[in-house]
């Protein structure tokens, strides 16, 4: 079962902001869903291979050449805070 | 108690390909910020990442230069972590099936060798760049940061050795030894002060004769070969201070500053890092295949190590010699390429050490923007050994080459320094010395024949040095005995 604070913890790795009365909610579904994928622990898995890709591919591989790249502009459009051409940011680590 | 430092080495090169390793972004140090980034190495909703075939191509070469196993099939992991120079919210690395592991590299240290282990050898991304603002520059006390994108996507090797190494100089010593492969290979140009090698320390003492590991701490980006040495000895003696004390170490991520010489501890984040690490959907798993790896083996070009066995065994050099020419490809190329020229190996060797580093070394230049070429060299060389000019004479000529780029010929001539081998010209020199000097001459018929380098001195004032010492040796001679 998840508990209360399972949930926090992983808000936070996610750096989600919940509310109190989600706490409850959230154990709740996020139980039913690890419930869920514990039935493969049931199966007899005994000499298969761990799956890594649904694909059953290998090697997808390009060349090594250069594209063009986005325009300064266009790179930034998306960046709700610009500075000389770059990405600005609250400090990283700080008070 | 005596301790015994234990370290282990993280280093993170990064690849010399001329794109990024999911995208077709320019890889390339500094540039006008975020002019090299596209919706994959930005992070845009549905960019797909595809491998750069040739940035597998040189991990396999790193993989073998370091004796590793290439398991057949590797793949690739998302590293979960929110930091603001990776864009997507995860790093794609490798985890629990890397590309290559168990390998090893031999470094030579004064009077014995040491084989340190490599345990693991992967692919990655490297990270954007941050510029903090603020008075410091360093991340502590930043009012803000920004990001710079370039960067982001540059393919980057990670190389983990065990924890073999016992010594600052030893760490600085495989360092040295990874770097010169790692040129020799041509996969990345490991320029430390732009970032292409960055090394981490993981580094615990323990009393002598114990097997058990010590608790560590990880000594960040120790970017240059001097910070690694100091920086370890450093925490090394800070370690064995708090253990002598009876205190405990504690397992933390700690900054060596190199202008105060301490160390301090890195602000950590609240917990403990959690990756969460799961394999990378977009990414299918990499297959490297026998055959693939013969053909990159094939292609491999000769390793430090066996160039320096060539050149004693074929060229006939001291070790010493050898070991000198080949610790860098670029001299060794250029030692190579002269002596394609002028077949005395010795003599070439002779000159690229003592004159050609020797100069480089004062002028604190790189071999690569060297103005006096191989060819230049050999030409010179050449002019000594026919006689043309003195040996000294070709220092001096060399020395000019080096700072003007003019030729040999074209110094030799514009200076007159051409040889005099002439016996009918370096006798009326001899004649008129002889004569201005009868005491030299008693003392010398009298047995004392020591004062002929007197006359050699003589002879070259008159000639500007410029007389063949051979030649005149023997006129002198000839003419005191008669």
């Amino acid at each position: 079962m998840v508990d209360h604070e399972d949930v926090r913890y992983v808000a936070r790795l996610a750096r989600l902001r919940l509310e109190p009365h989600e706490l409850d909610r959230y154990a709740e579904q996020l139980s039913s869903i690890l419930k869920h994928i514990n039935k493969i622990s049931e199966l007899d898995l005994e000499g298969t291979e761990p799956m890594s890709h649904v694909l059953d591919l290998t090697n997808v591989l390009r060349e090594d050449e250069v594209h063009d790249s986005l325009d300064s502009e266009e790179a930034l459009a998306n960046g709700p805070d610009v500075e000389d051409g770059a990405f600005r940011v609250p400090p990283i680590i700080g008070e | 108690m005596e301790y015994e430092p234990v370290i282990g080495l993280e280093i993170h090169v990064e690849l010399s390909t001329r794109s990024k390793m999911f995208c077709g972004c320019r890889v390339k140090f500094g540039g006008v910020p975020n002019t090299r980034t596209c919706p994959v190495c930005l992070a845009h909703p549905g960019a797909l990442p595809v491998m750069n075939r040739q940035a597998i191509t040189n991990l396999a070469r790193i993989a073998l230069s370091l004796d590793c196993e290439i398991p057949e099939r590797s793949i690739f992991h998302r590293k979960n972590y929110f930091y603001p120079d990776l864009p997507k919210g995860y790093q794609i690395s490798q985890y629990d099936q890397p590309f290559a592991v168990d390998g090893s590299l031999e470094i030579a240290l004064e009077d014995e060798t040491a084989r340190i282990g490599i345990e693991r050898v992967h692919m990655e991304e490297d990270t954007a760049k941050n510029i903090h603002a603020g008075d410091s520059g360093r991340i502590a006390g930043s009012l803000y940061s920004m990001i710079d994108f370039n960067r982001s996507g540059t393919p980057l090797v990670e190389i983990v050795t065990r924890p073999h190494i016992h010594s600052p100089r030893m760490a600085r010593a495989f360092l040295n030894r990874l770097k010169n492969t790692l040129l020799y290979l041509d996969v990345s140009d490991c320029n430390m002060e732009e970032g292409s090698l960055r090394c981490d320390a993981n580094v615990s003492l323990r009393p002598v004769g114990t097997d058990e590991l010590g608790v560590k701490t990880e000594l960040k980006n120790m970017n240059s070969f001097k910070h690694l040495e100091k920086g370890l000895a450093q925490e090394i003696e800070r370690q064995r201070e708090l253990l002598e004390d009876g205190e405990r170490v504690v397992q933390q991520t700690v900054h060596y500053d190199v202008a105060s010489g301490e160390i301090s501890p890195l602000r950590s984040k609240e917990e403990a890092h959690d990756y969460r690490y799961f394999p990378e959907p977009d990414l299918v798993p990499l297959v490297a295949s026998q055959q693939f790896v013969e053909e990159v083996r094939r292609g491999m070009p000769e390793l430090p190590e066996a160039r320096e066995q060539r050149y004693v065994s074929e060229f006939g050099l001291p070790l010493y010699d050898a070991q000198v020419l080949t610790a860098s490809r670029e001299v060794a190329d250029y030692f190579e390429e002269a002596l394609g020229l002028f077949d005395d190996a010795k003599l070439v060797s002779n000159w690229v050490m003592g004159e050609l580093l020797a100069f480089l070394n004062t002028a604190g230049q790189e071999l690569s923007a060297c103005r006096v070429s191989p060819a230049g060299l050999a030409e010179l060389l050449h002019r000594v050994r026919d006689g043309d000019i003195s040996a000294n004479t070709g220092k001096e000529v060399f020395a000019e080459m080096c700072e003007s780029g003019a030729s040999a010929a074209e110094i030799i001539a514009a200076r007159g320094l051409t040889q005099i081998s002439d016996e009918s010209e370096l006798e009326a020199v001899i004649g008129q010395v002889i004569e201005d000097n009868p005491d030299q001459v008693e003392q010398y018929r009298g047995g004392k024949v020591k004062v002929i380098g007197f006359f050699v001195g003589q002879v070259m004032k008159q000639t500007g040095g410029r007389a063949n010492p051979k030649v005149v040796n023997e006129l002198l001679r000839r003419r005191l005995s008669e």
